[in-house]
């Protein structure tokens, strides 16, 4: 059985998360890539390294950016190309936005943040995370093509070695499908990606205003952190909105995740519940997200933060 | 302007998740039932651009007769009628299908909709029903203004926001901060009453998938407190018991 999956590319590099999605789809059967847009021909190849066999590229320069109907037309071509019968992808903003049309145009079954390799022991099921973390269903898709978005930081990357072979893959593209023009963009370079971090710092009205995220940057900067925030602080616009974690906001499951001066509404819960552990620091003792933390602090955070980071600097040495 | 506006009906964020008849169905016991949050925020700016150019907001849910009372609140919110697809809302494609049919036969000028739902959280209806129709289908929006026959949206992307200039008609997924929630006057609890609502049957039937069995994560072990004057004890044990950095 061979297996298509779309390669995300951020800043020229293909994604962690695309990486496990990779690696998910070569233990399932032969794995082809595709990925669109400008791109180095060495960092294609190197999928190979989690086990893709071959790289499909489109490098068409109208791709660089992730236009969702062009995207769509691609993937459904590479799919056909490749005679997969399965497309695997990790789940993003994009890639839900692009695979809910290649769905449509296949007709293949659409199951997302699948967390485990389906059992094709009686038909094909998979698990997926549902209710924002808080349960999961298994689910039997019942067509004969079949797309699965990884849910992040669920799926190990592996590492073999291998180099994929890069072909160069030629879409025509309907000038229709570019009617949407970006006019501009606005994005942090060289920061750790939040939803894919593997540790992610946040902070919460506790920090009394905007002008005190220096301490979790710090923080963030010597765990090699992303940075979030609760929702009343992208409210109050003390952070920009891609930082806000929680059941409206960025879902995460990092291996660490560190809340200072977050109380743990549910809401903010719904949006970390995937993480491995889970450190909290408050001043209120009684605060509820203690009770869904592993290590917690009772204590004044413009104390404990700065103190920590400086132990951990001592640490990490 | 003629608005096509799908919301779900979901189990409010702070419900305990419980699973019922061998962890085959969800345990509706005691819980809640909301208009889902994100679907709340496509319906709030709805509101807001009839205001600004006129025009009319259907709702549209697919799902059982429990679903009217949180229909009636969109109604009550300002919606001007809803359509109820007759349905167990099952299968994302199932769902985009009957959502595309009910497009088809009106006019819309924009169908909006939350960029998931908080029960499945599978974000992918909205490109779905756009592939269906033909239309563009933009995700997730967080600003969207409309003028004559274009709109400027903003969408997020993973560390930032773009902004698109786009031409009507399209679907688009919504988030914040694309408006704030409203919550409904006495006068529009009143006069959702009196506004029509239309239970229609399902078009078609197919499904491309199908729910088995649901699970629980296990639960999380106790929390272990650490003084605040002795972070190097909560050093140690990120380092050598979690293993995490």
């Amino acid at each position: 059985m061979s297996v298509l999956v779309f390669i995300e590319l951020e800043e020229g590099k293909i994604k962690k998360s695309s990486r496990e999605a990779i690696s998910f789809a070569a233990a399932m059967g032969d794995t082809v890539a595709v990925a669109l847009g400008t791109a180095d021909a060495d960092e294609l190849a190197s999928a190979g390294n989690n086990g893709a066999s071959k790289v499909l590229h489109v490098a068409d320069d109208r791709l660089n950016a992730g236009l969702i109907q062009p995207y769509a037309e691609v993937l459904a071509a590479a799919a056909n190309e490749s005679g997969a019968e399965t497309i695997v992808t990790a789940k993003s903003s994009l890639a839900d936005a692009v695979v809910g049309r290649v769905a449509a145009k296949l007709g293949a079954g659409l199951v997302s943040n699948v967390v485990g390799l389906p059992d094709t022991s009686n038909g094909f099921v998979v698990k997926r995370s549902i209710y924002t973390g808080k349960a999961f269903a298994n689910t039997s898709i019942t067509t004969d093509k079949k797309i699965l978005a990884i849910k992040k930081n669920a799926i190990e990357v592996k590492t073999d070695g291998g180099s994929a072979a890069v072909e160069a893959f030629s879409v025509s593209l309907d000038d229709a499908l570019f009617g949407a023009k970006i006019t501009s963009t606005d994005k942090a370079e060289g920061d750790v990606l939040l939803p894919e971090a593997d540790i992610v710092v946040s902070g919460g009205r506790g920090l009394k205003g905007p002008e005190n995220w220096g301490m979790i940057e710090d923080l963030a900067k010597t765990l090699g952190a992303a940075t979030g925030c609760s929702k009343p602080v992208s409210d109050m616009d003390w952070r920009p909105h891609h930082e806000h974690v929680g059941q409206t906001g960025v879902k995460v499951s990092p291996t660490l995740y560190v809340a200072v001066g977050i109380s743990g509404a549910i809401q903010h819960l719904a949006g970390v519940n995937s993480s491995k552990y889970i450190v909290v620091i408050n001043k209120d003792e009684e605060a509820p997200f203690f009770k869904a933390a592993d290590y917690g602090i009772v204590g004044d955070a413009f104390e404990v933060v700065p103190k920590l980071n400086e132990a951990l600097k001592k640490a990490l040495a | 302007m003629n608005i096509l506006v799908c919301i779900t009906h979901v189990p409010d964020t702070t419900s305990r998740i419980a699973f019922t008849n061998d962890n085959t169905e969800f345990d509706k016991n005691g819980v809640q039932f909301i208009i889902g949050p994100y679907d709340d925020y496509a319906l709030a700016r709805a509101v807001e651009l009839k205001e600004q150019h006129g025009g009319k907001i259907t709702v549209l849910n697919v799902g059982e007769a429990e679903s009217d009372p949180t229909i009636r609140k969109a109604l009550a919110i300002g919606a001007d009628e809803a359509v109820r697809v007759n349905a167990f809302p099952s299968d994302s494609f199932f769902v985009a299908n009957q959502i595309a049919a009910v497009a088809k036969q009106g006019e819309y000028d924009l169908i909006l909709m939350g960029r998931e739902s908080i029960d499945f959280n599978g974000g992918m209806v909205h490109g779905m029903v756009g592939e269906l129709l033909g239309l563009p289908s933009f995700s997730p929006v967080m600003q969207l203004d409309v003028d004559g026959s274009t709109a400027k949206i903003t969408r997020e992307i993973e560390g930032g926001k773009e902004k698109l200039e786009v031409n009507l008609p399209f679907v688009a997924g919504c988030q914040e901060p694309i408006a704030e929630w409203k919550i409904p006057n006495m006068r529009g609890i009143m006069s959702a009453r009196t506004k029509p609502l239309n239970v229609v049957e399902p078009t078609d039937a197919t499904v491309h998938s199908e729910l088995s069995k649901y699970e629980l994560p296990p639960a999380k072990g106790a929390v272990k407190m650490i003084d605040a004057d002795n972070v190097e004890e909560l050093v140690d044990l990120l380092k050598n018991e979690a293993k995490v950095i």
